[in-house]
């Protein structure tokens, strides 16, 4: 996997300086200064102008969130700037233009600065034959393992040689052996021999994470990636050296040889282990996930997400989720049911429920529209609620120590105290008075919370919705199948405030349907609340109904989200 | 006569001569250092005053002195690009990495005279407000580095160094760090970087010129030993005295070392371009000629990256006359004059002053081979075309010096050199790896051509298969 296209200036307002530049015959004006892998205004390079020209420079080492390091050489471009006369006076043409001298020496275009006038070449004949030079050295000490490589599919090298390559080498020595499946640390396999010393995992590893780990070794043709000796590479971002690697030479363990990657599907989503809301793409395949990626978000996690969070996919595809309808039988015992006989027997039942006699507990980790119905209905029976905080500790780069992914979301709906769970202590006692009687826990253990099994027996209700089998599960009176965030769509709030959506990635297990649905109708029973028409709907009401999601539209969130129109002071 | 002219090397090789201080002093060392400093300011006829400092940055200027470390840049130039107003110190570094095979110069100097390069050094700093500076010295001259760590303690325990420079007010320090063994430390930004305690990885420029974004991402200016000894004796006898040596815009002395097949291997100093190649080769007082019945067959004229020139070339080259007019000459190969614009002229360069003399005994083949494994070795690796092609084109006449060659490998060799000069990598050491292989095999097809056909015509013989199925040389990893 790599992503990474050159990062255009944006265009700034007016006052921005601009200048203009030729790419390939084509004038086109760009800023002085655009961001630089930092995002703080540098001079703009010629690789910036082509992206903005609509041109595509290959390039290796380049990446627009690393430091430039200028060393595969694949990006050359040749170009000239404006001629001087003695005078050092721009000279003219006879027909009044600026007569350009052509630079004797071609330039790297990821680290060379634009100056106004500049023309950019990069389809000459020179431009040509350095591209093809650059993948000819690259390619004579490759292994040319193709059809056993991870990264086949996705790898620049394949890309580029396709493109830009000759049709045959001609190396009639012999190539260099290097270091093969070296065990770089707990997540990473590296093939030397694969690797073409483009420094990005090293930069990337340094600059960004601050884990000065990675390394070459030894000289020449002989350099070899490695990590510090004696020190596994272990950091909680190590496999986003595998995303950037433009060959195969990292690849993660975990996905190693399960799937190649022209059969996976794409779907855009998000990670759901902490309150960061790194966006990413879920691969799958015949409603198996094999792998998440980060998706580029500049407002949450530009390019990167960390280990933790992506290897945490595991779990949706578990052989003991709940798949099916329950109801506990009034003699002990579960019964199998259908939807609609279990939603009309939870309706009924609640419709019962005296006012002040139910409280809900209800899961940061479900989506604001399901949070928006289930506050909904909290209103409509007057129950006492909250959600589950989960601490963790946060680091200095995208964990946070909310590792909760909707946060925000629970708070803004006033279902969630603030601080998360401050309200638990009162529905604990409420249960242990026997003032509560029903009990509805979406997405929670309340066992683990302290609610002991005894308690829950006493109650007259225990609506549980849930995915995977807990105590609470066990004891639950009405169990509600729900949905991993992967099987469904709807949208999260992170700790900033920015309200992103995610998409259907594979279909839900067995009986089990996304919690949304089953709460939409769950209020139209108890709340008299229409059909929305889908979540779109569900989420533009929502957006009318909750003042801090004002102006919001599902559509309007587009791929990256948009932030809350009200701050959201943060948790202490 | 062609004659030597030691101005640098003046003292460096007399009877007696030691390199502590008290002897530099008896011969007036630091006399340049003591007339700079007392030095008044200027007024000039705008009204604007000129700082001693900024006087002796003119004439160093004014002496159109060049570098003497390889590529031969004005030095006032250089001195003139130091970004001074960024509000950063300014640093300043001696280059006495000396590793271009051929080359022996500065290491004369660091070890007969060390105190001259200091006085040079001293001078340098203050012309340029530097107050710390380092003097890079290559791995392998430890007896250099103690000698240089000598003349340190020495400077400083006379006030010529550390706190109060002569009285001046003027504050320098001046360290010796010494590299770990590999050439590419002396290409000047991989030598900051190595001195950072990084990889020695040259540095991209844009943006990271030395003047600029150099040593700790401050102006810093890098000087060869040579040029930093030459500004004690501008600081001395002024700009255009020293203008006056050598010929115009080649100014000035050089230190040139002749090793290979002379009978005087050495290293001679000259007047830049007063002496010809040929005087350099065969004259009693440089090279001393061939070996009896040896006949010349090629010669390197600035070190082994320099093209490498034929016996018998002859070129076509403008030359300035007094006047300023430009004519058109023909010369001879061992008529060139020495100097630096010439030998460009000539397609060559003179490099780092080192004159590698081949006579017809040489296998061509071999000896080309033996340069390109240097460069394979050495090629620290960082940039595409330089890391593979320079380790590719060593096995290549690896393959040619072992029986294993094919006709085609003169052009093979030749496309691939072909692919990495010219501003493809990221420091001139693409140039200096694929430049001798470009030469070589140009001027010698010949040689390459002939090895190719025998090796063929040999296998075939043995019976071994067609050129395309090659029995390869084993490549030691190094
Ligand atoms: C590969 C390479 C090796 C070099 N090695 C040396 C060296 O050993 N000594 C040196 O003075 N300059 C060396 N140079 C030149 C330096 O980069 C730099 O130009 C020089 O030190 C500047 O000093 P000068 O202007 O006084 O000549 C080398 C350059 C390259 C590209
Ligand atoms: S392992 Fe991949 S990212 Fe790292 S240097 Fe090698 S090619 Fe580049
Ligand atoms: S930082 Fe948080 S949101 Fe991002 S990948 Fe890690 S756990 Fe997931
Ligand atoms: S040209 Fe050669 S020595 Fe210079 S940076 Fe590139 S690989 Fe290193
Ligand atoms: S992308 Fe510019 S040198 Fe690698």
């Amino acid at each position: 996997m790599s992503t990474s296209t050159a990062a255009p200036p944006k265009a700034g307002p007016p006052s921005v300086e601009s200048l203009t530049v030729k790419v390939d015959g084509r004038a086109i004006v760009v800023p002085k200064l655009s961001p630089d892998w930092q995002g703080k205004p540098a001079p703009t390079t010629m690789i910036q102008a082509c992206e903005a020209a609509g041109v595509t420079v290959p390039h290796y080492c380049y990446h627009p969130k690393l430091p430039v390091a200028g060393n595969c050489r694949m990006c050359l471009v040749e170009f000239g700037t404006p001629a001087l006369g003695p005078d050092r006076k721009p000279i003219l043409n006879p027909d009044g233009t600026l007569k350009i001298a052509k630079s004797p020496r071609p330039a790297i275009a990821c680290a060379t600065p634009v100056s106004p006038n500049m023309e950019i070449y990069t389809t000459t004949p020179g431009v040509k034959q350095m591209r093809e030079g650059v993948l000819e050295f690259l390619l004579i000490n490759h292994p040319l393992d193709c059809p056993i490589c991870d990264q086949a599919g996705e790898c620049k090298l394949q890309e580029y040689s396709v493109e830009y390559g000759q049709a045959a080498s001609r190396f009639a020595e012999q190539k260099v052996h290097k270091p093969k499946q070296v065990d770089l640390g707990p997540r990473l396999i590296l093939d030397d021999e694969r690797c073409i010393l483009c420094s990005r995992c090293i930069r990337f590893t340094r600059d960004i994470v601050g884990d000065d780990a990675l390394g070459f070794v030894n000289r020449g043709s002989y350099n070899t990636l490695t990590h510090y000796p004696g020190r596994p590479f272990d950091n909680n971002y190590t496999l986003n050296t595998a995303d950037i690697c433009p060959v195969g030479a990292l690849t993660s363990k975990d996905f190693r040889f399960q799937m190649r990657v022209w059969f996976l599907r794409e779907t855009p989503s998000l990670c759901t282990s902490c309150g960061t809301g790194c966006n990413l793409l879920i691969g799958s395949r015949e409603d198996r996930i094999y792998r998440y990626v980060p998706r580029e978000n500049e407002a949450v996690n530009g390019c990167w997400m960390c280990d933790a969070g992506r290897l945490n996919y595991g779990w949706v595809g578990r052989r003991d989720r709940l798949t099916e309808c329950r109801m506990r039988h009034p003699k002990g015992g579960w019964q199998v049911t259908n939807w609609p006989a279990l939603l009309a027997a939870v309706t009924e039942k609640l419709a019962q429920a005296a006012p002040g006699s139910v409280a809900l507990i209800a899961s940061a980790r479900q989506t604001n529209e399901e949070l928006y119905l289930l506050s909904r209905l909290a209103t409509r029976l007057g129950a006492l609620t909250d959600a589950v905080p989960r601490p963790g500790q946060a680091d200095h780069l995208l964990v946070c120590a909310d590792r909760n992914p909707n946060s925000t979301g629970a708070r803004v709906m006033g279902l969630a105290a603030t601080p998360l769970g401050a309200n638990l202590p009162r529905i604990l006692e409420g249960l242990r008075s026997g003032k509560v009687k029903t009990l509805v826990v979406f997405g929670e253990d309340v066992t683990a919370l302290g609610v002991e099994p005894a308690l829950l027996a006493r109650l007259d209700a225990v609506i549980v919705s849930d995915i995977l089998p807990s105590p609470t599960t066990e004891l639950a009176h009405y169990l509600l199948p729900g949905c991993a965030h992967a099987e469904k769509r709807g949208t999260f709030t992170n700790v900033k405030g920015r309200v992103q959506k995610f998409m259907k990635a594979v279909e839900p297990r067995g009986d089990a349907r996304p919690e949304w649905e089953t709460l939409t109708e769950l209020a139209r029973g108890l709340c008299g609340l229409g059909n929305f028409g889908g979540i779109e709907g569900l989420f533009n009401q929502m957006a009318l109904d909750i003042p801090a999601f004002e102006g919001l539209t599902w559509s309007k969130l587009g791929d990256g989200g948009a932030n809350l129109v009200l701050p959201i002071p943060p948790q202490p | 006569m062609p004659a030597e002219f030691r101005l640098i090397l003046k003292h460096a090789d007399e009877p007696g001569y030691t390199p502590d201080l008290e002897c530099y002093l008896r011969h007036d060392g630091y006399a340049a250092l003591k007339k700079a400093v007392a030095l008044a300011p200027k007024t000039l006829p705008d009204g604007k005053t000129l700082r001693p400092q900024e006087q002796l940055r003119q004439e160093v200027m004014n002496s159109g002195l060049r570098g003497r470390g390889g590529a031969g840049f004005s030095c006032g130039l250089k001195w003139s690009f130091v970004d001074r107003r960024s509000g950063k110190p300014v640093y300043l570094i001696c280059n006495a990495d000396e590793s271009e095979p051929g080359t022996f110069k500065d290491r004369q100097i660091i070890h007969k005279d060390p105190h001259q390069l200091l006085e040079g050094m001293i001078l340098s700093c203050w012309a340029n407000d530097v107050h710390l500076a380092y003097i890079y010295i290559r791995g392998e001259m430890p007896g250099g580095a103690r000698l240089l760590n000598q003349a340190l303690a020495e400077a400083r325990g006379a006030g010529l160094l550390g706190k109060n420079v002569l009285g001046t007010g003027y504050d320098l320090e001046i360290y010796v760090h010494r590299g770990a063994g590999a050439y590419i430390c002396g290409e000047e930004t991989g030598l900051i970087e190595s001195l950072e305690g990084r990889r020695a990885y040259p540095r991209i420029k844009p943006p990271y010129f030395p003047a600029v974004l150099g040593l700790y991402q401050c102006p810093t200016i890098v000087n060869n030993v040579e040029t930093l000894c030459a500004v004690k004796h501008i600081a001395l006898m002024g700009g255009a005295a020293y203008a006056k040596l050598g010929t115009p815009n080649n100014t000035g002395t050089r230190i040139v070392s002749i090793s290979g097949h002379v009978n005087r291997p050495g290293y001679y100093e000259v007047e830049v371009g007063r002496v010809t190649l040929g005087e350099l080769i065969l004259d009693p007082a440089f090279g001393g000629g061939l070996r009896p019945g040896r006949k010349l067959k090629a010669v390197i004229p600035g070190g082994s990256s320099a093209k490498v020139f034929k016996a018998g070339e002859r070129f076509k080259i403008k030359r300035k006359g007094a006047d300023g007019k430009e004519t058109l000459v023909e010369l001879d190969l061992l008529n060139l004059p020495y100097d630096f614009d010439t030998l460009i002229a000539a397609g060559s360069m003179s490099g780092s002053g080192a004159l590698i003399v081949m006579d017809d005994t040489t296998d061509i083949v071999a000896a080309l081979a033996n340069i390109a494994e240097f460069y394979a070795h050495e090629s620290c690796g960082q940039c595409t075309p330089c890391r593979e092609g320079s380790l590719w084109m060593a096995k290549a006449l690896r393959r040619l010096t072992s029986g294993q060659g094919r006709r085609e490998d003169a052009e093979y060799l030749a496309k691939i050199a072909d692919n990495i000069p010219g501003g493809r990598t990221i420091c001139a050491f693409g140039e200096a790896c694929s430049w001798p292989v470009q030469s070589f095999v140009a001027k010698f097809k010949e040689d390459f051509v002939a090895r190719g056909v025998a090796d063929e015509e040999r296998r075939a013989k043995a019976g071994a298969g067609p050129s395309t199925t090659l029995k390869l040389a084993a490549s030691p990893q190094s």
